[in-house]
């Protein structure tokens, strides 16, 4: 290096408004190699930057402009259908608009606008959106689904750019419920999936944000109901404009399923509950095949169909008349009479009674010192007019005779106190007491008066309607207990519980069942069908001790009827609860109506059927020819009266 | 003081390899904006560019002697400049930056103002009579480039203002200034750093804590530095090809074609073109240090490095940011984003480092 000297310096001085310029740059060849350097430096510095982002690991990065670029909607899979035993659709869907949220261009203030625009609750959205935060960001997030036309308007006026461009609509498939809560118990209703869900093994295959069966058929047949969800995958600007559509995966709808309900005969049932609390259960005792199953009060399930709010779910849960509860299979309740064919059966297949055994009923019985009081005064009573006019005296002594264990044990084999099986979620089993019962659930020894309320139904009895309609079906099949069910094809699979008794037995118990329905004097003449050969049995259960219904209101009776038709291989068992109605006998003509629609049906379905084959030359030449087939053909029954 | 200098003596080698970047960035910006509304940005940068080569060739003949003695009258129109941007300047992207002439051109006036700085450096330093530079020299030559650079950082654009910086250092570097004063520099700037990071804007804090941590807020501040890394990665070793990197293509890259330029060209080139375009650039600023080492006198050496270490600057700024290595800053990369200041102000630079070489003989 080589600095000027001073004695330059001096020589050079600058003349006074002059510039020194000249002079050697070379003084600083160190410093400017030094700079060189020091460029090398900032370009390696530089180079090593691209190197790890281009060549060590590319496949990141362009997987990640890949997920910019690339994005998925999901393509909704129709739920299926639920169809009635005749095909026709009881549950379907329609198109919708939803809107979702895509999260990739997300910002969290623009979220009070939205919620404001689209009438949601601001919070319950920031839950919401709170609640994907551990999901990978390309998820769209459902908001709202069943759009109005003016929250069209709202998302089509701000989904631009500059305004809420993370707002997007995607078609839909909503659940349509049928009016009236009619099924409602029944079909249940959807709902997207919960947080505890999800945590759920069950659950595992389902995924935040999709909508699953929360209950009824719902729920049970979820899986099948299901479809699989579609996607598209297009290719989007920064704005979340789509510039080109990849592929689109379309989604597989779900299956439809048929039930056995017949929507004819659900449509009586639930009409002759309108206005009353309690439930009809219709069963076809050869199969287990459930004709109509209705619960009063019902709600309307479309009210779920999209996102219940809170006020609605609110009311329906306050409501004194609880309508959530299936009574059909949720309304445990004390059968009162409607047993009394079972403790006849423990009585004579035990054989601590027969036929003719006799009792004296003055308007009562004493048993250990304590006088139990009958309804009426029956005089001499043996078993078919104890049935007939549901003598309670009667069956104390039957009860007494034939023992709490015995009562136990048939009850249990009819399938009482413990779930009837039928394909629905959340069912009752109800209680058969027996001295093992109550010392394994109170650690109380059982006092033998117990036995006698037992016997005419009351007690720590209780059953539920499905339970007694399948009781008393079996019953009358003669020892065969099919479990009941909804799925129509279940009937295929099904295998009955099959316990041989004694058909003498049996018969005199249905012989008994036929007078209460047909014989002057008998508890359930109102349900008298003319033509047709029902059997019944009415019950009317006190629901308190008579000691606290003196105090409190709303103490009454429930009322309580159970039929079959025909007596002899019968096609059709209905059980009636009629809550707080105070005598069974006017559960009847509940039940009658209901039966009266299944046979009118019956024949006016043959009657079409011969009508048509008249017509067909082919099928007159067979008739022709096998002239026996007419004769075999189900005599018709007349018109039913009263009904509507 | 206009004299025609030998054809000959030019510096070829500088002017074909800043056409070469100049012709890549122009590629790049017909690719970054063709189908957008900034699509005839690519010949508007080829006008500018054929303005900025006359530009050039006008600085490179004139004796950058007398450019010197017209130093205090360039450096105070340029702070009367810069002073009116912030009163009649239009205002754009948050900050005012430009003072609007007729026929529709914006000058962005802090890119002018560098080369008033250079001059004034290359001036002040060649006028000091002792071999190394005083506390006294330093505090002055200071306060000059302090006043634009507060006035730049006010506008608010405080990546053009630190660009003001390696004029200063680098000049004081050559001019040779005792250890202790850059001890005392490093423990000024120490304290200084601290609460002058408590004085800055919001946006400009949030740009610093996103480069450190980019994931943060990944929608918001870390967006423009995630982007940029994504679509560099994605360009691997070859690139996707001119008008295919669907970062670039789908506006997921911020500006791909003026500040984030780089990031666009490497989506779309890959490793290969970065490398090509990297060595072009080392090639320029080599040539640039070249004629400070053969510049006639310490005038012209100081003009050049002066010159160089800004491009330098300006290189590690920009291209440091598109690798996620720098914060976000507003700085052009030059000869190669779009704009007439820039190429403008680049090409004037240029043209005076030619100005010192076709004079290295004059001794």
């Amino acid at each position: 290096m080589r600095f000027p000297s001073l004695e330059q310096h001096l020589e050079q001085q600058p003349q006074p408004g002059k510039i020194q310029l000249r002079d050697d740059p070379s003084f600083a060849a160190t410093k400017m190699a030094a700079f060189q350097y020091i460029a090398v430096g900032v370009f390696l510095f530089l180079v090593t930057g691209f190197w790890e982002l281009q060549i060590k690991s590319p496949e990141i990065y362009n997987e990640r402009a890949e997920r910019n670029r690339i994005k998925s909607l999901p393509i909704v899979a129709p739920r299926g259908k639920i169809l009635d035993r005749d095909g026709r659709v009881i549950v379907g869907n329609h198109s919708t608009w939803s809107l979702i949220l895509s999260r990739e261009n997300l910002r969290q203030e623009h979220l009070h606008e939205i919620a404001d625009g689209l009438h949601l609750d601001y919070d319950d959205l920031i839950r919401k959106v709170g609640r994907y935060r551990n999901r990978p960001r390309y998820e769209p997030i459902i908001i709202k689904e069943e759009l109005t036309p003016a929250d069209l308007a709202f998302v089509e006026a701000h989904r631009d750019p500059e305004t809420f461009p993370e707002m997007e609509l995607i078609e839909s498939q909503r659940r349509l419920y049928p009016d009236n809560g009619i099924l409602a118990h029944v079909i249940g209703y959807t709902g997207e999936i919960s947080e505890s869900e999800l945590d759920i093994p069950e659950f595992a295959r389902y995924n935040q944000g999709q909508i699953i069966g929360k209950t009824g058929i719902e729920k049970e047949y979820n899986n099948t109901l299901m479809g699989i969800d579609g996607e598209r995958q297009s290719v989007v600007d920064n704005r979340g404009k789509e510039r080109e559509v990849l592929g689109i995966k379309e989604a597989k709808p779900g299956r439809n399923i048929q039930l056995s309900i017949d929507l004819d005969l659900q449509v009586v049932a639930e009409l002759t509950l309108e206005g009353r609390r309690g439930a009809v259960v219709a069963i076809n005792p050869q199969n287990g095949e459930i004709l109509a199953m209705a619960s009063r009060p019902s709600f309307d399930p479309n009210k779920f169909a999209v996102r219940i709010k809170g006020k609605d779910w609110q009311e329906l849960t306050s409501d004194p008349g609880k309508p959530l509860v299936d009574r059909a299979i949720q309304a445990q309740w004390a059968p009162g009479s409607t047993f009394k064919p079972l403790v006849a059966l423990a009585g004579l297949e035990s054989s601590s009674v027969d036929n003719e055994t006799a009792f004296q009923c003055g308007g009562g019985a004493t048993f250990f010192g304590h006088y139990y009081k009958c309804w009426g005064t029956h005089g001499t009573v043996s078993l078919h007019k104890g049935i007939v006019q549901s003598c309670d005296a009667y069956f104390y002594n039957v009860g007494n005779k034939t023992g709490i264990d015995n009562i136990a044990y048939y009850a249990t084999q009819a399938g009482l106190g413990q779930k009837s099986g039928v394909d629905l979620p959340d069912e009752a089993s109800g209680i058969v007491p027996s001295p093992e019962w109550k010392l394994r659930n109170y650690r109380q020894k059982w006092f033998a008066g117990e036995t006698i309320s037992v016997a005419i139904g009351q007690g720590a009895l209780t059953v539920t309607p499905i339970q007694l309609a399948r009781a008393i079906g079996g019953i009358a099949m003669g020892g065969v207990w099919h479990t009941p069910h909804l799925l129509m094809s279940a009937t295929k699979t099904e295998k009955p519980h099959q316990w041989a008794l004694n058909p003498e037995n049996v018969k005199n118990i249905v012989d008994g069942m036929y007078g209460v329905v047909n014989e002057a004097g008998g508890t359930g003449v109102r349900a008298k069908i003319p033509g047709l050969d029902v059997c019944g049995k009415t019950g009317s259960a006190q629901t308190a001790s008579n000691e606290y219904a003196k105090t409190h209101k709303d103490v009454r009776d429930n009322a309580w009827f159970v039929e079959y038709a025909p007596c002899h291989n019968p096609e059709i068992v209905v059980a009636v609860l009629w809550e707080s109605a105070e005598h069974g006998m006017l559960s009847a003509p509940i039940a009658r109506d209901v039966m009266a629609a299944w046979f009118d049906k019956k024949q006016r379905l043959a009657e079409d059927e011969s009508a048509r084959q008249k017509l067909n030359p082919a099928t007159s030449l067979v008739s022709a020819l096998l002239p026996t087939l007419k004769d075999a053909a189900p005599t018709a029954a007349p018109p039913p009266e009263g009904f509507h | 003081m206009f004299q025609f200098a030998g054809i000959k003596d030019f510096d070829w080698t500088m002017f074909f390899v800043s056409m070469i970047i100049c012709g890549l960035g122009v590629l790049q910006i017909f690719s970054a904006t063709h189908d957008t509304v900034w699509q005839g940005s690519w010949w508007k940068q080829l006008i500018y560019i054929a303005a900025g080569i006359l530009l050039m060739w006008i600085v490179a003949n004139i004796d950058y002697h007398s450019l010197m003695t017209q130093v205090y009258l360039l450096y105070i129109s340029s702070i009367v400049l810069l002073a009116a941007v912030l009163f009649i300047g239009k205002r754009a992207f948050g900050s005012t930056r430009w003072i609007a002439l007729p026929a529709g051109i914006h000058l962005q006036v802090s890119e002018f103002a560098k080369i008033a700085i250079v001059l004034l450096v290359a001036r002040f330093l060649t006028e000091l009579r002792t071999d190394v530079l005083e506390l006294r020299d330093l505090l002055k030559l200071a306060a000059v480039i302090l006043l634009p650079m507060a006035l730049i950082a006010k506008e608010p654009d405080l990546g053009t203002a630190l660009t003001y910086l390696p004029i200063l250092a680098v000049g004081i570097f050559l001019a040779g200034m005792p250890w202790r004063y850059w001890l005392a520099i490093a423990a000024v700037a120490l304290l200084v750093v601290p609460v002058g990071f408590a004085s800055l804007q919001a946006y400009q804090k949030a740009r610093i804590v996103s480069f450190l941590d980019p994931e943060r807020d990944p929608q918001g501040t870390g967006y423009q530095l995630i982007q940029s890394k994504i679509a560099v990665g994605a360009g691997g070793t070859w690139g996707k090809g001119v008008t295919k990197g669907s970062q670039t293509q789908l506006r997921f890259l911020p500006v791909p074609h003026t500040d984030f330029i780089f990031s666009a060209f490497a989506e779309e080139h890959g490793f290969i073109g970065v490398m090509l375009v990297l060595i072009l650039y080392f090639v320029l600023l080599m040539q640039i240090v070249q004629n400070a080492q053969t510049a006639p006198d310490r005038a012209g050496m100081y003009i050049c490095m002066g010159v160089g270490a800004l491009l330098l600057f300006h290189i590690l700024v920009n291209v440091g940011m598109v690798v996620g290595r720098m914060p976000v800053t507003g700085i052009p990369l030059p000869l190669m984003s779009y704009g007439g200041s820039s190429i403008w102000s680049t090409f004037l630079m240029l043209g005076l480092v030619n100005s010192v070489r076709v004079r290295r003989f004059v001794n």
